[in-house]
């Protein structure tokens, strides 16, 4: 099982998951990502498993906690790419993803991640715009 | 096996740990690919071996898989997969198949979306003796 190369662009990182992972692979690119965070101080977590062909219970928890981890760390979570097929097995499968994001590929994925990083202080500002 | 099926063993494998896993769900996946199930197909019953297969290593230790090739009247074909482990066996299996329930402070979620991802499932189990899980998918 090959290692799952972790990019950091500008303020993100970006995880393109290549091959199919088994638990303990990973287990340790959970802990790869956080560390990466920790390292760079990134505002952006994208994860593209567009090369993932499926998604199991204990995948589906795995990247549901990565993002909470993240979250606490700082760093908002958008998983792309998933595909149809992989969608509807997770909702019959009966795994909740709430709270992760979710965007059909990279491009929209770090629009969307833009949008979570900067959204609050924006509206922050147009508050204060609006209190003048 | 109901008197109405014909089967053929295709292949069998040894599962005792995660990449035994994987393994399990590539020759299942490439299997199905070349009978021409849908990605669909594939994907839910890939799932619920993953389930399976897991389940087997975390609670029984090491067990096997034995996939058939098998087919219906009028030559419909399909798949079926039997789980076999010798592990401490499932005490209460309803309690075992809701949703939710995990002895291991896991999600509860493998045995029955297992369950709900293919056509048909067996379970049968025994304390101390061990489980066996067949599921079947008709094409
Ligand atoms: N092969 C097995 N041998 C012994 N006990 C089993 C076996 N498979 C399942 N069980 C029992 O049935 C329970 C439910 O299994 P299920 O797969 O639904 O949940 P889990 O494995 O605990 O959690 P999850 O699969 O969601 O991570 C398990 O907690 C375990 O007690
Ligand atoms: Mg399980």
């Amino acid at each position: 099982m090959g290692e799952v190369t972790i990019l950091n662009i500008g303020n993100n990182i970006i995880v393109p998951v290549q091959t199919e992972l088994h638990d303990e692979d990973a287990r340790q690119l959970q802990t790869d990502i956080l560390k990466k965070i920790e390292n760079t101080g990134a505002k952006g977590l994208l994860i593209d498993v567009s090369a993932v062909s499926i998604i199991d219970s204990f995948l589906g928890r795995l990247l549901v906690e990565t993002s909470k981890m993240a979250r606490l760390m700082g760093t908002e979570t958008v998983l792309v790419g998933m595909k149809k097929e992989v969608v509807l097995t997770l909702i019959q499968l009966g795994l909740q993803m709430k709270n992760l994001h979710t965007a059909l590929n990279i491009e929209d994925g770090l629009a969307l991640l833009e949008k979570m990083i900067t959204g609050p202080s924006l509206s922050r500002r147009k508050d204060e715009k609006f209190r003048k | 096996m109901k008197s109405s099926e014909n089967s053929n063993e295709c292949f069998e494998i040894l599962i005792s740990n995660y990449e035994d896993i994987i393994l399990a769900r590539q020759k299942v996946k490439s299997f199905m690919q070349k009978t021409g199930f849908s990605v669909l197909a594939q994907t839910r019953i890939v799932t619920a071996v993953s389930e399976l297969a897991r389940n087997i290593v975390v609670h029984a230790g090491q067990g096997k898989m034995s996939a058939y090739q098998i087919t219906k009247k009028r030559n419909r074909p399909g798949l079926k997969c039997v789980f076999k482990d010798q592990g401490p066996g499932i005490s209460n299996i309803d309690e075992a198949m809701k949703e939710g329930f995990s002895t291991s402070n896991s999600l509860g979620l493998g045995l029955s979306g297992a369950r709900k991802l293919c056509n048909e499932f067996h379970i049968e189990s025994a304390e101390k003796k061990g489980t066996t899980i067949s599921i079947v998918e008709w094409l």
